[in-house]
């Protein structure tokens, strides 16, 4: 069987592999590229435990083939973190123990930050609508909610600061004019 | 197996004409990669026809709206245009599936996967949404209901995919509603579903209707008589009584462990109702 060669990006890296045309998106970044914090739950797309980015979509990486993402942009849980810092959702994961076995936490938290790209400030029923198609046998949800609530907060507050100190820069460019 | 991804319909066309073996059109993949991991299929070829552009996006023509068969159904929602014109269309495709079904899911792919079951297809049918089919003889356009030919099969012939599904301009006070019954309330399969376009004329009186419903037959079923029910009223108890029983009556599902034959009998009945007050409503009765 010809393999097929894939050029395409991941987290921000260019990335090049040859796969089977039959052979997952999972597959590839798990066994090909090295990338594992994607998981394998069910394979069906039910779980999203394989949760990752495609252009900026939320997709589940074991129903996308890996000769798909020739030319595309992928997003992993190895890209959260920038900098040697945890991203606020990981953060507040640790802190409000949303974890047990931990299997399905990588799906979680790709799929909470694309929720929270899109809409920095959601409700309940909005965190829970987002996560719907990822599946937790552990926290029973509640503290993966809270601690998609609390990376909210943080957020904001973050870009909130962000804001005044920009807007400061400005202040100090006009005085300074 | 072998991979394709053509950049133009007839690319697509000659690459599934030309196959020999089984060729599969890989729009989304949320059913057909399900069915090859499961074993259920054992394609030769792929043909990805994500890469045809014409294929990728939702255009509003002088006639309606073309949605190009690789259009994610989460497209659909983000489109402020189609949303107004066919709300129930857009809920019953924004109802497939969680967000990362919807990144890839596509109505063109839920109408050929023909299952009775397929959300997307009763509001396509009752908002008489159109199938652009490109072929080895070129193209022509049918009504959506002419393509699932039973569970799992299409009237679609070799070499032919569909390329885009056509919605029209909705016409004057015209309103849709698509609802659906799950065990759950999200990421299920509907038991059964109905969805209802209307539209009216003077004083309120419903002109026109078209009533869809899924899950309740071989495949997803138009039922006129129901239409015809509530046509020359403005949906009042009676109207509304002569609705559900002509759904009933259109009725013949399977008995499984989701649904009996009973319960989606008189289900079907009653989301008809709902919905056809829901886009009664819609239309600005």
């Amino acid at each position: 069987m010809a393999g097929v060669h894939v050029s395409t990006t991941i987290n921000g890296d260019p990335v090049e592999f040859v796969c089977q045309p039959a052979e997952v998106l999972l597959d590839v970044l798990r066994n090909r590229v090295g990338l594992t914090g994607a998981k394998e739950g069910c394979g069906t797309g039910d779980c999203g435990a394989c949760s990752v980015t495609l252009d900026g979509r939320l997709v589940c990486a074991c129903l996308v083939l890996g000769a798909e993402a020739d030319g595309r942009a992928i997003t992993t849980v190895e890209g959260l973190a920038s900098g040697g810092r945890l991203h606020p959702l990981q953060e507040k994961f640790i802190e409000h123990a949303a974890l047990q076995c931990g299997v399905c936490t990588p799906g979680f938290l790709v799929a909470a930050k694309a929720l929270l790209d899109r809409n920095p400030d959601p409700t309940v029923e909005q965190i829970r609508y987002a996560l719907a198609g990822n599946l937790c046998r552990c926290t029973g949800y509640d503290k993966i909610v809270r601690a998609v609530q609390a990376a909210a907060a943080e957020l904001a507050t973050d870009a909130a600061q962000a804001g005044k100190s920009g807007k400061s820069k400005k202040t100090r460019k006009q005085t300074a004019a | 197996m072998r991979y394709e991804a053509p950049t133009s319909t007839k690319d697509a066309v000659t690459l599934l004409s030309r196959a020999k073996g089984s060729a599969f059109v890989l729009a989304g993949g949320s059913d057909l990669l399900v069915r090859m991991k499961g074993g259920f299929i054992e394609p030769d070829l792929v043909v990805d026809i994500k890469r045809i552009p014409a294929l990728q996006e939702i255009r509003k023509t002088s006639t309606g709206f073309r949605i190009g068969a690789a259009v994610p159904c989460a497209a659909m929602g983000e489109h402020a245009g189609l949303r107004k014109a066919w709300p129930g269309v857009v809920e019953a495709a924004n109802l497939i599936g969680s967000d990362q079904i919807q990144s890839r899911c596509t109505v063109a792919g839920n109408l050929c996967n023909a299952s009775p079951a397929a959300d997307s297809v009763p509001a396509l049918v009752a908002a008489k949404a159109k199938a652009v089919i490109a072929g080895p003889k070129g193209r022509r356009t049918v009504p959506v209901e002419k393509v699932p030919a039973g569970p799992g099969r299409t009237t679609l012939g070799k070499g032919e995919f569909v390329e885009a599904i056509l919605l029209p301009l909705p016409k004057g006070k015209t309103g849709d509603a698509y609802l659906r019954f799950t065990p759950r309330t999200e990421m299920d399969i509907a038991v059964c579903s109905a969805g209802v376009c209307l539209k009216l004329g003077r004083g309120g009186v419903i002109e026109e209707a078209r009533v869809a419903l899924g899950a309740v037959a071989p495949t997803v079923v138009l039922v006129p008589a129901a239409a015809k029910a509530i046509v020359g009223t403005k949906l009042d108890e009676a109207a509304l009584a002569a609705l559900t029983a002509a759904c009933e009556a259109a009725c013949a599902p399977i008995d499984d462990k989701r649904g009996t034959v009973e319960f989606r009998t008189e289900v079907a009945g009653v989301l008809a109702r709902r919905a056809a007050k829901i886009a009664y409503q819609r239309a600005g009765g």
